[in-house]
C-alpha cells in the first residue's frame, strides 16, 4: 500500500505525520518527495548507502549537420530553442535554454537533418539509505532548477510494492504535488483549524477528487483556531484520521529534529490506529 | 518603486501574516499574492474584485477517435506517460509538448489550449491587490506568477506607488523563482527549527543565485531560543541582515480566525516587533553598506 501525506498549505505538519507514521509501523519504505525542501532526513537520520544524479534529457545540436531550418524551434512548446537563420553575411546558430526544456524529445525526433541528440542535464540528486528498519529514499533539487516533477518521478521509481510505502509530498496543489501523490492508494491531508488551513484543504480535496485518490484528514494543532475544518469534513463525509492538539513540547521536539513517537511513545498507538482507519477506508 | 517579496522555503512559517502586516503598515503600496497554488492573502485583505481575467497557458493533446488507427506510436513516444493504453489522454500528465500531434501518421491528434487559471485586479482597504487562482491540478504556476507580477508592476508604475509587497510561495522551484525575479529585497521568514533553518538556507542560496538581497525574520523565536541563536549566527556568518524576531503568541492565530491583519489584532508586543521589522525592511542600510563595502 502506498500512502502519501500532503497538504495545500505548507507548514501544517506533513513531515511530522509522515515520519511518525513510518516509525509506528513495520516493513516501511519512506520516500521524501518534497524535493525542493526535503526535511524528513532531519528526523529519520538515515544512513545513506547510495547516491544517483537525476537527469532530464536536453538537446545538443551538431552545428555541422544543422542547416538552421528552424524546425526544432517551431516544434518546441516551451520556447527552449532559438534559431538564428543563416544568411550570406553570417552563419546561423541554434541556442538551447536548458532551464525551459521539459525533455519531451520533439526537437531531436523531428529534426530533418538528424542534427540533434539528447544529453543528460543534472537537475538533482536521489539518495537511498536506511533508518533502522525503514528503507529511505529522498530527492534534492539543485538550487536554481525550476522543474521538480521529473526528480519526484525518479524518487518514485524506487517504490517497493512489498512494503508499506509512505510518501512525504510537497505543499501546494500544482504539478509537484500531483507528481508526488499520483501513484498513491491513499492520501493523508494534514491541515490546521484556521481559515488558511481550511481554504487550502478545500483546494487539496478538489485535486484528490480529480485524481480519484481516497483521502482522510489530520487536524494538527487542533485547538488553535475554530471548528470550521471539522464542520467542512463532516459536511463532505471526509474522515478525520487524527487530531493532535498544540503542545509546546511537541513543537520543541520538532524544532530539534526529534520524532514525536520517540519521546512520547503513547503517540505510536495513535498512529497505528490511524493506519488501521486507513486500511478500513481502503477495503 | 521597490518590490519586496516575502518567502520562506519551508511552508507555514508566517509569510502571509507578515505580508498582510506590511500591507497594513506601509503607505502608497499594492499587494500581490504569488502563492497561486494555495492563495490565502485574500482571507486577510478582503478584496473587491474589479477585473477578472482568464489565464491561458499550455496545451493538451486531443485524439480524434474517428481518424485514429490505434497504431500506438504516440503511446510509445510520449515521455510523460500521458496517453493511456486505450488511447485516451491523461490530461493531468500531459505537459502539452505536442510531440504526439507531430508524429501521428494519420494526423488524428490536435493540441487544445488550456484555461489554467484566473487572475484578478482588486481593491482593498490597504490598496490595489493582484491575485490569482490556479485551476485544480493545473501546471504552469510559474507563468501565472510571472503574469501577475507583470500586471502589478504596470499598476505600481502607473499609480506611482512606492512599494509592491509580494506574498511568495513555499519551496525553491518554478513559482518561487518567478516571484523573486527582479525584486529589490527578499524577506525570508523562518522559524527556530532544524527544518526551518535547513529550508531557509536553500531559499537564501536561490536568492544569492539570482542576486536578490535577503533580510531575515525569525518567527516564533522563543519556541527554541538555542535554535534562534544558531540561525542568527548563520546569518551573521553569511552577512545576511536580520530584520527581526517575532514572539510565539496565541493572539496571532486568533487574528487569522477573525480575518484581520496581525497589526489590527495581535498583542502589543507582536505589533511592535512587526513594526520594527518593516522599518528595517525599508531602510536602505543594507544597500548602502554594500556599496560602501
Amino acid at each position: 500500500m502506498i500512502i502519501s501525506v500532503a497538504s495545500g498549505k505548507g507548514g501544517t505538519g506533513k513531515t511530522t505525520i509522515a515520519v511518525n507514521l513510518a516509525l509506528s509501523l513495520n516493513n516501511v519504505q519512506f520516500l521524501d518527495c518534497d524535493v525542493e525542501e526535503p526535511n524528513a532526513h532531519i528526523f529519520l537520520k538515515p544512513e545513506i548507502k547510495g547516491r544517483a544524479s537525476a537527469f532530464i534529457p536536453i538537446p545538443e545540436v551538431d552545428k555541422v549537420k544543422c542547416n538552421t531550418c528552424g524546425k526544432c524551434r517551431e516544434v518546441c512548446a516551451y520556447h527552449a530553442i532559438a534559431v538564428i537563420p543563416s544568411s550570406d553575411e553570417c552563419k546561423g546558430d541554434v541556442l538551447v535554454f536548458p532551464h525551459l526544456c521539459h525533455g519531451c524529445g520533439a526537437c531531436s525526433l523531428l529534426c530533418p537533418q538528424k542534427a540533434i541528440k539528447e544529453v543528460n542535464k543534472e537537475i538533482g540528486v536521489v539518495e537511498i539509505g536506511v533508518s533502522g528498519d525503514i528503507q529511505f529514499v529522498h530527492g534534492t533539487l539543485n538550487v536554481g532548477e525550476i522543474m521538480s516533477p521529473p526528480l519526484i518521478r525518479q524518487v518514485e521509481d524506487y517504490i517497493n510494492p512489498a512494503k508499506t510505502v509512505i510518501i512525504d509530498a510537497p505543499p501546494g496543489t500544482s504539478c509537484p504535488v500531483i507528481a508526488a501523490v499520483k501513484k498513491s492508494d491513499y492520501c493523508v491531508l494534514v491541515t490546521e483549524p484556521t481559515p488558511f488551513g481550511l481554504n487550502d484543504l478545500v483546494l487539496a480535496v478538489e485535486v484528490l477528487r480529480k485524481l480519484k485518490i481516497l483521502f482522510g484528514v489530520v487536524i494538527n494543532r487542533s485547538d488553535i483556531g475554530d471548528d470550521k475544518v471539522d464542520q467542512y469534513c463532516q459536511d463532505n463525509n471526509i474522515p478525520i484520521l487524527l487530531r493532535i492538539p498544540f503542545d509546546k513540547e511537541i513543537a520543541l521536539l520538532y524544532s530539534r529534529g526529534i520524532p514525536l513517537v520517540q519521546e512520547k511513545p503513547e503517540y505510536k498507538k495513535k498512529f497505528r490506529m490511524m493506519f488501521d482507519m486507513i486500511t478500513k477506508e481502503m477495503s | 518603486m521597490k518590490q519586496i517579496v516575502v518567502i520562506s522555503g519551508k511552508g507555514g512559517t508566517g509569510k502571509t501574516i507578515l505580508t498582510a502586516s506590511f500591507a497594513a503598515l506601509s503607505k502608497n503600496k499594492m499587494m500581490v499574492d504569488c502563492d497561486v497554488d494555495a492563495a490565502d492573502l485574500y482571507l486577510l485583505l478582503h478584496p473587491i474584485v474589479k477585473e477578472s481575467h482568464e489565464f491561458k497557458s499550455g496545451k493538451t493533446a486531443k485524439i480524434n477517435r474517428k481518424i485514429c488507427t490505434q497504431c500506438g506510436k504516440c503511446i510509445a513516444l510520449c515521455r510523460f506517460d500521458a496517453i493511456n493504453s486505450d488511447l485516451s489522454i491523461d490530461s493531468i500528465s500531459c505537459e502539452g509538448c505536442g510531440l504526439c500531434s507531430f508524429i501521428c501518421p494519420v494526423g488524428a491528434i490536435t493540441m487544445k489550449e488550456n484555461v489554467a487559471g484566473k487572475w484578478f485586479i482588486s481593491d482593498t482597504k490597504y490598496g490595489p491587490f493582484v491575485h490569482a487562482k490556479l485551476g485544480i491540478a493545473e501546471e504552469n504556476s510559474g507563468k501565472l506568477v510571472a503574469q501577475i507580477r507583470k500586471v502589478s508592476k504596470e499598476i505600481a508604475e502607473r499609480d506611482r506607488l512606492d512599494y509592491v509587497i509580494v506574498d511568495g510561495p513555499p519551496g525553491i522551484g518554478c513559482p518561487v523563482i518567478a516571484s523573486l525575479s527582479g525584486v529589490d529585497c527578499a524577506v525570508v521568514v523562518t522559524e527556530p527549527t532544524l527544518s526551518g533553518l535547513h529550508d531557509a538556507k536553500r531559499v537564501i542560496e536561490v536568492c544569492a543565485y539570482f542576486k536578490v538581497p535577503v533580510k531575515m525574520v525569525i518567527n516564533k523565536y522563543d519556541l527554541n531560543i538555542d535554535m534562534t541563536q544558531k540561525i542568527e549566527a548563520y546569518c551573521r556568518s553569511g552577512n545576511i541582515e536580520i530584520a527581526g524576531r517575532i514572539i510565539f503568541d496565541n493572539s496571532i492565530p486568533k487574528t487569522l480566525v477573525k480575518g484581520i491583519t496581525a497589526i489590527e489584532g495581535a498583542s502589543e508586543e507582536v505589533v511592535k516587533e512587526i513594526k520594527d521589522i518593516w522599518r528595517k525592511v525599508i531602510s536602505h542600510d543594507y544597500n548602502e553598506a554594500e556599496t560602501a563595502g
